[in-house]
């Protein structure tokens, strides 16, 4: 449990948040320049702000008004830089055992199960300058993890690498989501990465929290689908590989029923995450016939939000979960679609991206 | 070497000897003032970094009579000092410290540079992970401006060896006492048909000047090549 509460005046910011973060990843999502830096900084104690408390599992790290403000090194909160950090005139062994020199508990994490976990080990005995982008990230993780922090720090780890080192770093940071069970604030402005991660999300804009809450009714959500972007919104939900069939297609058991995959999208039993964008969603009144689109999912219209002419977000249930759709006024108004409509959503195997499924 | 008579030899020893300390004594309070120029933000930081040039900028001539105000027995750090059993005036150890205030300018300025090229992010990554600041002063910053350090010692002995204005105004030009390489150069100078002897203690200064050089530079790569793992 994470509990921040700040306020702090930039030249260019003002900056007022507040909200409490459950287990598991919270994303602090926004357009740069919202003050999501700002936020973590303040959390590692690299930055003092005007006002706040900050408790991390119950141990109080700043508390102005009580007039504590423990410094970084006390913290203990793993911090992984955008630019990794690496200290150049040490091996990768002695980076990633750099936090330990410090750390006086017993309990540190194990070596060997970082190094493995993280694909470290023919990496050692190098120097930073030696490493590609992904490797010096994948360093900078582990050296986070082994100082044996209670939570971690990510400021947009994966931005300055290309989309091929991404896709090779995500596992690994879903794993550690996963089986470290490190709580995890990870700032991001990529709705695909935080899609894929976050177990919450603190949607800010300017200094301020737009909406915070659980990952998936934040992003289903019609109201802040237009502060996600209108080429990015989209839901996610959950699903579960059932087979590889004879033609190339995955089938992927969902809350509305089987959706079709055109590609390998991992082992039969697999738990996953699919993110549908909103502009991919087609509604349609009847069960279409004669369409060459795979996926028709029955569902329940649960809100219609204008969100500016020409067009609607509509958040769809089916089942437990949600879909969001972004559709015309017009198509709205002909297909006299009201809240509580019992309808169709067509998915298009083929717009489903691959690094949307994960 | 037989071709050194017995005061010239001493004029080199003592000039080592001098310039050694020199180094020696300037070098904590030079990486202490370099880094609070480089580093931090406080009230007065121009006036200090215009009073840690002044040696550079003031005629040498003018430094060693401000030393010799202060440091004389019945100067005010003189008086002091004499009491505690030190004297400073008109001995190898007022030299030292001429030479040493003439040469901490040059001092501050390599490891002031060498500290702004360390990029301050490298230490807060370092506090993240439990360092505190003289922790991660220690083990970050201080590795990677160790060439900057030995640049700054360098320069700093040879303009120590080479010092002249403020040695000969504080400690004047005494034989084995004072009397460094430059000043044993003058001295014979001064004395017509001594050409020959100024001439060699001249060869003495230029030789020991470009070691010294040599030595930095050779030990400059080697410490750059292990910081960037190539050794």
């Amino acid at each position: 449990m994470l509990e921040i509460s700040l306020s702090h005046r930039l030249p260019a910011l003002d900056l007022d948040v507040d909200f409490t973060a459950p287990e598991g990843v919270t994303a602090l999502f926004g357009p740069s320049g919202a003050g999501k830096t700002t936020v973590v900084n303040a959390v590692a104690g690299l930055l003092r702000p005007d006002r706040g408390r900050i408790v991390v599992n119950g141990e109080v790290l700043l508390d102005t008004e009580a007039g504590i403000c423990l410094p970084p090194h006390k913290r203990r909160i793993g911090y992984v830089f955008q630019d990794a950090r690496l200290f150049p005139h040490l091996s990768v062994k002695s980076n990633l055992l750099y936090g330990q020199r410090f750390n006086s508990s017993k309990t540190a994490p194990e070596f060997d199960r970082i190094i493995e976990m993280l694909g470290l080990g023919a990496l050692l005995d190098r120097r930073p300058a030696a490493l590609s982008g992904g490797e010096k990230s994948r360093v900078a993780l582990g050296r986070a993890i082994l100082s044996n922090p209670r939570m971690l720090l990510m400021d947009e780890p994966l931005a300055a690498l290309d989309a091929a080192r991404k896709a090779e770093i995500l596992p690994y940071i879903e794993r550690l989501r996963d089986e470290v069970k490190l709580p995890i604030l990870y700032v991001s402005h990529a709705p695909a990465e935080v899609a894929r991660l976050a177990t919450s999300i603190a949607l800010i804009e300017t200094g301020r929290l737009r909406g915070f809450g659980p990952a998936r009714e934040i992003l289903s959500d019609p109201t802040l689908a237009p502060a996600l972007g209108q080429r990015e919104a989209g839901a996610v939900i959950s699903g579960r590989v059932q087979e590889q069939e004879d033609d190339g297609l995955t089938r992927i058991e969902t809350a509305g029923g089987p959706v079709l995959l055109p590609y390998p999208a991992g082992q039969p039993g697999q738990s996953l995450r699919l993110r549908i964008h909103a502009g991919d969603v087609t509604l349609a009144v009847g069960r279409p016939e004669g369409l060459s689109a795979l996926n028709i999912l029955p569902v329940t219209v649960a809100e219609l939000r204008p969100a500016g002419p020409p067009s609607v977000y509509a958040r769809l249930k089916m089942g437990d979960e949600h879909l969001l759709a972004r559709l015309t006024t017009r198509s709205v108004e002909a297909l006299g679609l009201t809240e509580g409509m019992v309808c169709h959503a067509i998915i298009k195997a083929m717009s489903v991206a691959s690094e949307d499924v994960g | 070497m037989s071709w050194l008579s017995p005061s010239d030899w001493q004029a080199v020893v003592l000039s080592l000897k001098v310039a050694g300390w020199a180094t020696l004594l300037s070098l904590p309070p030079g990486l202490f003032v370099a880094y609070a120029l480089a580093r931090w933000r406080f009230p007065g930081r121009s006036l200090v970094n215009g009073l840690v040039h002044l040696p550079l900028i003031l005629p040498p001539v003018v430094t060693g009579y401000l030393l010799l105000i202060g440091f004389a027995p019945n100067g005010i750090i003189g008086a002091a000092l004499a009491r505690i059993g030190i004297t400073v005036a008109f001995s190898w150890r007022g030299a030292a410290l001429a030479a040493g205030i003439m040469a901490f300018p040059l001092m501050v300025r390599a490891i002031r540079l060498a500290i702004e090229a360390v990029d301050p992010k490298l230490e807060q990554a370092a506090s993240t992970l439990g360092a505190s600041r003289i922790a991660s002063f220690a083990t970050i910053t201080l590795p990677l401006i160790l060439p900057g350090i030995l640049a700054g010692s360098i320069t700093a002995f040879a303009k120590a060896m080479g010092e002249f204005g403020a040695t000969i105004t504080f400690v004047s030009n005494i034989p084995g006492q004072t009397q460094t390489l430059p000043l044993a150069i003058y001295s014979q100078l001064q004395v017509p048909g001594r050409e020959a002897e100024a001439a060699r203690l001249v060869v003495i200064s230029v030789t020991l000047a470009l070691g010294a050089l040599l030595v930095s530079e050779w030990l400059a790569r080697r410490i750059a090549a292990r910081i960037a793992g190539q050794s």
